[in-house]
């Protein structure tokens, strides 16, 4: 009998749980919102810690994926459960009897705007990480100033923050921030770069070494303390005010130009989808993973996975390598049901 | 029509007379202590008040209507309107036809005082007259109401309220008692007039007669005597300034313990607030309770909402303040001596803008007000762009009023010194600080609202076309019940965009959540508030939420399911650049 | 006195062993929320007393855990509350600032 194995959501998750699937003898279908593959990845610049190319990747996988069945810009509308598995209704009016599910939603960027005091869409000069990216990536930006002078970054926009109603770390902003700083230092060598920080969050492998990179061959400064709220001199330029708590004093910086590091934060089609199939999300507002030391990807229902953001925020080797081993355990669950 | 009894006495009177007393003494006294603990002008004020034909006009009418009419009720719910109505009205005209009753046919026993009460006893065929039928009719409306009372007991939503406040035992007894005495009076009276002269019923009317007064000192029914008082010091204009004496003690006093502002109160999205409602702030008080007053006190958001709708007028704000100014601080502020101010800004003849704490953190409405002035060529100042002195309304809300008055010195002293003609308010909090606590001779505050109309009045602003999107307009507490200013906004609103209406609206208004009023709630516990109220806003359907306050902007944006502005940035959006001079 | 050439002074080391945390324990009674202060400086950085007293929620709140007196702080508070619309960990700080200027006698 053939298994169809659906997967919920086309990023770099997604794309590598369906190219393991394939090596494994499955023909995964892939559905993807957006009518691009890769997700947020596909927008990035490049990955920390090195450096290596986003788009690049991305690009691999969807080479690697092309013998499976890939939906674009198309959305589950309905899911029922069935006697073994679940039928999905597409929005391109396609019926899927589908015997395991992987969902793969990844996550939604925070919304900087929401945090007025920090003047996204207030100030000229104030953009987010992600517009920063894509103007690596070689979008023109009207917000980035021809030669900046200073430059800062703001760090926990949108997460550790109960007032942008997120209290949870978003663990990839700090890296990215330094990752960012050091880019921005490249293209604008003679440029002051600050990072405001509350506290610096870097756990993964060579982290620490990017950061000393950072302060050390590109000369970041990093300043501890949370910025309240970002405003305007008479004279129309940008000036952040902080609290640097090292030397006990409050400080005013004017800038040329303000990077906020937005936060991970849920992804709203997870409502749609934990409505119609019953999963449940977490305190956090992610997905309920059955748990969060040993069953990260498994949902509690059979048949249903999940693999990286969708359960909240994962660095790019954490989601590759949930994905990798969400692929390992619905093929052994198909494997069952045959 | 003759008496039964020539002695025109039987003991039965006796608990009544002494219920009487008993209450008369009571309240007189309280009223005289009450008046000697207003100071000396407002005792003067207040006498003076008694003597002026006018307010003497003024105070007859309101206690018609207000404590025996209840008016305010009626406008709520019919049925609650009805039954308070019908008691008090239908009691008074009773007590007031007894003694025309005795008055017109046995003037000689009208310094009894019980014969109007017990008419029907000691006189035999009384009940013909026309003052008599009218009087039975009276009887028949206040047990009509005293039925509705009965079935509002157990189904109160028919009533328009949801929840009622939970009586207290002296409140029980009153109300029981209150219950016993017309169907007795009725009973004893349908006696009498066939011919059965048994004083046993009389007694038990004349004992629940005697039970009611007495416990009415005790109990909610304290508010029959003093709202007729407090409605005089009204209309004399005495304030409420001491915790617990003069005017908030009669406001205290006063309270009926109806319970309509539980419903009112934003709070109450949250259960847990159930029991600090402004009914049972008034209960503590007049306790004595301080702990219970300190927890309320510092918990209320001071929205006002519960003072629209008291039929009363219990200043449920004013009261808090005041209980709030009588904690002691040991860490005493100290403005007078404050240095490193701001850079004063030249504003010689101009418009002086103070934008105001709250407003650094929602940058876009300091903003949008500059671009709107830079439209209209307004020549103006901006005194606190890099921030300056509050306004002091959150000390004075958090009743540190001596500190408050110095931070007011402060920033009378800066705008004055400023030279500025116009002083130019966007927070709706600062506005009402300057509106009731400033001095500012020779300075117009005014707040944008009123502003932008003019300038759009004059031509010096040129609105564009209208724009498609729908909004519901959000009275910010201090801007609407605060400072009266309901229809301004809407008119703006209106001439740029389309305007919804929620089901709370205007003095309705329910607070955002984010009020700085409330010292105690802590931001997890505004949450429920802050959705109930936008749960309001979106049954207009409207598209977007827009509102004229700092504190609600930010509250809103945080949990709104659509695109929350401020006015100021809504007028901005939709007046046109080049604009063309008259 | 005889010059030295340098000062006898009180150690400038906290010796937590014996600090006192009284007022800080009995804060935390009324407002829990002290506790979970993770000191960012926004509070400070937002704040219009910080220029006129030094005022700074997280110096007060780190000061009475390490049992030194915050007093000349607290005296320009204007209680206008920006530290409590900023603090990302929800402190309610201007009942946190009451309690405090209650506590002292």
């Amino acid at each position: 009998m053939n298994h169809n194995i659906v997967i919920i959501g086309g990023g770099i998750a997604g794309m590598e749980a369906a190219k393991a699937l394939l090596a494994l003898g499955h023909t995964p279908i892939l559905i993807e919102s957006k009518p691009y593959l890769g997700g947020h990845v596909a927008k990035w610049h490049k990955l920390f810690p090195d450096m290596s190319s986003a788009t690049e990747l991305v690009e691999k996988l969807r080479k690697d994926i092309t013998a499976a069945n890939i939906f674009l810009s198309t959305d589950v509308i309905s899911m029922n459960r069935l006697a073994s598995g679940w039928t999905l209704k597409l929005s391109n009016g396609i019926v899927i009897n589908a015997s395991a599910i992987l969902v793969s939603t990844g996550f939604k960027l925070f919304e900087a705007s929401k945090k007025e005091e920090y003047g996204y869409g207030v100030y000229e000069n104030v953009i987010t990480n992600s517009d920063l990216e894509a103007w690596f990536n070689g979008e023109s930006d009207w917000r980035i100033p021809q030669n900046p002078k200073t430059i800062g970054f703001v760090h926990c926009v949108g997460s550790r923050d109960l007032k942008a109603c997120n209290g949870q770390c978003s663990k990839v902003c700090c890296a990215t921030a330094i990752k960012q700083a050091i880019e921005i230092k490249e293209r604008f060598p003679f440029a002051k770069v600050y990072c405001f920080y509350m506290d610096l969050r870097l756990f993964g492998k060579k982290y620490e070494d990017f950061y000393v990179n950072a302060q050390r061959d590109y000369g970041v400064q990093f300043i501890r303390g949370r910025v309240s709220e970002v405003g305007e001199t008479i004279d129309h330029r940008l000036q952040v005010k902080a609290e640097d708590t090292l030397s006990g004093k409050p400080l005013k910086l004017q800038l040329d130009m303000l990077v906020l590091m937005a936060g991970i934060v849920n992804n709203p089609s997870i409502r749609s989808i934990s409505a119609m199939s019953g999963l449940e999300t977490d305190s956090d507002g992610f997905l309920r993973s059955s748990d969060n030391e040993y069953g990260v990807v498994e949902s509690g229902q059979p048949g249903i996975y999940f693999a990286g953001a969708c359960t909240g925020p994962k660095t790019v080797p954490e989601t590759v390598a949930e994905a990798r081993s969400a692929a390992l355990q619905i093929h052994s669950y198909i494997k069952k049901l045959a | 029509m003759i008496e039964r009894f020539p002695e025109g006495f039987h003991p039965f009177v006796i608990p009544f007379l002494a219920g009487m007393a008993f209450v008369l003494v009571v309240c007189l006294a309280k009223a005289a202590v009450v008046f000697f603990q207003l100071d000396a002008g407002s005792r003067r004020r207040y006498l003076v008040s008694l003597i002026i034909p006018n307010v003497i006009i003024k105070n007859v009418i309101d206690i018609i209507l207000d404590c025996l009419l209840h008016v305010k009720l009626w406008k709520r719910n019919r049925m609650l309107g009805f039954m308070h109505s019908s008691i008090a009205f239908g009691w008074f005209m009773i007590i007031l036809l007894g003694h025309i009753q005795v008055l017109l046919y046995f003037p000689n026993r009208l310094n009894t005082f019980y014969y109007p009460i017990f008419f029907d006893y000691f006189i035999e065929g009384g009940n013909d007259t026309l003052v008599s039928k009218l009087m039975d009719v009276f009887l028949y409306v206040i047990l009509a109401g005293i039925a509705l009372a009965i079935i509002k007991r157990f189904y109160s939503k028919l009533f328009g309220m949801k929840r009622t406040a939970r009586p207290t035992l002296f409140n029980m007894i009153g109300l029981y008692s209150l219950w016993a005495i017309f169907p007795l009076r009725l009973l004893a009276e349908l006696c009498a007039r066939s011919g059965n002269t048994d004083p046993t019923l009389w007694w038990a009317y004349s004992i629940a007669l005697c039970t009611f007064m007495c416990v009415l000192p005790f109990s909610r029914y304290l508010h029959i005597p003093a709202e007729m008082l407090l409605v005089t010091m009204r209309n004399a204009h005495i304030e409420v300034t001491r915790p617990g004496k003069g005017m908030a003690k009669v406001q205290t006093d006063s309270c009926p313990n109806c319970g309509v502002c539980i419903d009112a109160c934003p709070m109450n999205a949250d259960p847990a607030n159930l029991k600090d409602s402004t009914v049972y702030y008034t209960r503590q008080l007049r306790r004595n309770n301080r702990e219970r007053i300190d927890h309320i006190a510092d918990k209320c958001m001071l929205c006002g909402k519960c003072t629209s709708v008291c039929q009363v007028g219990v200043d449920g704000p004013k009261l808090r303040i005041l209980a709030r100014a009588t904690r002691k601080y040991n860490i005493g502020a100290d403005f007078t001596t404050v240095e490193n101010l701001p850079v004063l800004p030249d504003a010689q003849g101009k418009v002086l803008y103070f934008s105001g704490c709250m407003t650094q953190l929602t940058p876009l409405i300091g903003r949008s007000i500059e671009s709107v002035l830079k439209k209209a060529q307004v020549e103006y100042e901006w005194l606190d762009r890099d921030g300056g002195l509050c306004c002091g309304r959150p000390l004075h809300t958090a009743g540190r009023l001596k500190e408050a008055q110095e931070l007011i010195h402060r920033n009378e002293e800066l705008i004055l010194s400023s030279g500025a003609t116009t002083l130019l308010v966007s927070c709706p909090i600062c506005y009402r600080e300057f509106k009731e606590k400033y001095v500012l001779p020779g300075v117009n505050v005014v707040h944008y609202a009123d502003y932008f109309t003019q300038l759009i009045e004059n031509g010096r602003l040129v609105l564009k076309e209208k724009s498609d999107i729908c909004y519901v307009y959000h009275d910010p507490c201090e801007l609407g019940r605060g400072c009266g200013m309901y229809e301004t906004p809407r008119k703006l609103i209106a001439q740029t965009a389309g305007i919804a209406e929620a089901p709370a609206n205007r003095a309705g208004s329910i607070c955002c959540g984010g009020s700085l009023g409330s010292l105690s709630l802590d931001f997890t516990h505004r949450e429920k508030i802050t959705r109930a109220s936008l749960e309001n806003l979106y049954q207009s359907r409207a598209d977007a939420i827009a509102t004229a306050c700092p504190l609600c902007l930010a509250t809103f944006s945080r949990y709104s399911d659509r695109p929350v502005k401020d006015l100021a940035q809504i007028i901005d959006e939709q007046t046109k650049t080049n604009n063309i001079r008259q | 006195m005889m010059d030295f050439g340098f000062k006898l002074s009180k150690s400038s080391t906290i010796d937590l062993t014996d600090v006192k945390t009284d007022r800080f324990e009995q804060l935390c009674k009324q407002e829990p929320g002290a506790r979970v202060c993770i000191g960012c400086g926004s509070c400070s950085a937002s704040c219009p007393a910080a220029s006129l007293s030094g005022m700074s929620m997280r110096k007060v709140l780190l000061a009475m855990q390490r049992g030194q007196d915050v007093r000349p702080m607290l005296r320009n508070c204007m209680l206008c509350g920006k530290c409590t619309m900023v603090c990302p960990r929800g402190l309610n700080t201007r009942n946190i600032i009451l309690n405090i200027c209650r506590q002292y006698d």
